[in-house]
């Protein structure tokens, strides 16, 4: 495990110091010498999102005296329900600079080092090496499998936190006598198959329990006390409120952990996980019939034939919507009746992915005017009407 | 038995958290809950029949790929039986 065995003089406290942390110098199971340990320690942060926004100001208030931040994102209105560190003056900005700017706020007595990157798995060997303790608080799977297999080839724990609408995963993976990520799943699941928070929503609170679940699990395993969640996953679940924890075993023959891996250098992980682009539709876009926001515009304006179909869900409408019928995509083939194939059709959602495969259904079952708005309701608030509200 | 199913399969479960099933093993139970919600097998089982890599099945706090007999393991009434799926977390990348 990744704890400090011989204390840099660097790690000696100074008076200002002392006094910043004495409710832990005060207790046992810190003290001096677990407070040098978390001065010395080196924590990498991967994110600064929902997850990484409460454990990376956790951290630096709990000195630990070294984090590195990778992130390459800029702050959105999207993001500042969940995560913290941003604040509503922040958007437009680079994360980094934003989250940087708390955490030296918070604690000057901290060095804080920043990777304006997108990790893959050409740089991610070379981040890890001068770090003791990998946070994953990422949001995809190709970068769960990366940081999963380059701590385990570089011997690192990887504490792990995963958050969907109201639960979360955490555990500690990695370690030599423990399990890792693939021990757990071996493969991703393919795209489309489990839905994204972008596509699922998150509880904005959620990451912040999760994430200080993260920052706990990293400082015990830098002190070296209590039970860490190695071999064990925690399930959070903040509806019921309820923690339950299964049994996790390391898996021999897992292809990166186990006794014969096949896995000993880092691959490819968007091939790996089969991404083609979340919000890229199934079928090919120059297959489905278009039509702009500006022409259903002057259409519906010259009160023209048009019935306009709206596929999303019924709390999406609720939050903007062009007066159309709502069938949600997932309903339309056991609803398809109530549709006219003698009428001019426009189905559309969110962003345009989902109407196109309700067009590329319809079409499948006879209907020969039917057309997909492109861009959605997004590109109407964009190009018709700016006061349509944008979620 | 109960059976508890996570938030992003509750779509393909009538929206229940839980589902209750009487059977005698870790097969038998799945195989109940699928022939109530068929909408869930694709989701948990492949096209040959087998449980998809990405989804773990619990019997109370134990993988059952650990248990002996696996899928055959025998369940009691009192039992938990919980499906894991990954789950990426986060926003959109």
């Amino acid at each position: 495990m990744a704890t400090v065995q011989t204390l840099p003089d660097t790690a000696t406290l100074n008076k200002e110091e002392i006094l910043r942390y004495s409710r832990h110098l005060i207790m046992p199971e810190v003290g001096m010498e677990g407070q040098q340990k978390l001065k010395a320690a080196k924590v990498l942060c991967i994110g600064t999102g929902g997850l990484g926004s409460p454990l990376a100001l956790y951290l630096a208030a709990a000195g630990v005296g070294t984090i590195g931040l990778v992130d390459f994102d800029v702050v959105d209105f999207t993001n500042l329900q969940r995560q913290i560190i941003h604040t509503t003056a922040d958007v437009g900005r680079p994360k980094l600079d934003s989250a940087i700017e708390k955490l030296e706020a918070i604690n000057p007595f901290i060095n804080i080092r920043r990777f304006d990157t997108l990790l893959n798995s050409s740089n991610a060997l070379e981040i890890f090496r001068d770090f003791d303790i990998i946070v994953d608080g990422t949001d995809n799977f190709p970068t769960r499998y990366l940081v999963n297999d380059a701590c385990v080839l570089s011997g690192k724990p990887n504490v792990y936190g995963s958050i969907f609408r109201f639960e979360g995963q955490a555990s500690v993976f990695g370690t030599k006598e423990g399990p890792c990520y693939r021990c757990l799943y071996p493969e991703p699941p393919p795209p489309g198959l489990v839905p994204s928070c972008a596509e699922g929503g998150v509880l904005g609170i959620l990451p912040g329990l999760v994430g200080v679940i993260q920052a706990t699990e990293a400082i015990k395993l830098i002190l070296g006390k209590g039970e860490p969640l190695i071999g064990r996953l925690l399930l959070v679940d903040a509806l019921g409120m309820k923690f339950r924890e299964l049994k996790l075993r390391k898996n021999p023959e897992c292809p990166v952990c186990g006794t014969h891996p096949t896995v000993t250098e880092l691959i490819d992980y968007q091939q790996f996980c089969g991404i083609r682009g979340e919000e890229t539709p199934v079928v090919a876009s120059s297959a489905i019939p278009e039509i702009q926001p500006e022409e259903l515009k002057r259409q519906l304006d010259a009160k023209e034939d048009v019935f306009v179909l709206d596929v999303r869900e019924p709390h999406e409408y609720q939050i903007c919507n062009l007066g159309g019928y709502l069938i949600p995509l997932g309903d339309l083939p056991k609803r398809v009746n109530e549709l006219d194939s003698s009428r001019e059709i426009v189905a559309h959602c969110r962003s345009g992915v989902r109407s196109a495969k309700a067009v590329d259904f319809l079409r499948q079952a006879g209907f020969k005017k039917v057309r997909n708005l492109a861009g959605g309701i997004l590109a109407w608030a964009d190009k018709v009407d700016p006061s349509m509200p944008k979620y | 038995m109960k059976i508890h199913i996570p938030t992003p399969l509750r779509q393909y479960a009538g929206k229940q958290p839980t589902v209750d099933v009487r059977a005698t093993t870790v097969r038998d139970a799945l195989a109940q809950l699928t022939a109530e919600h068929p909408d869930l097998k694709r989701h948990l089982y492949t096209d040959d029949g087998k449980l998809r890599a990405f989804v773990n099945v619990y019997l109370n706090d134990e993988d059952i790929r650990y248990l002996d007999g696996r899928e055959n393991a025998p369940v009691k009434e009192s039992d938990n039986l919980s499906i894991i799926p990954s789950i990426a977390g986060g926003k959109r990348n």
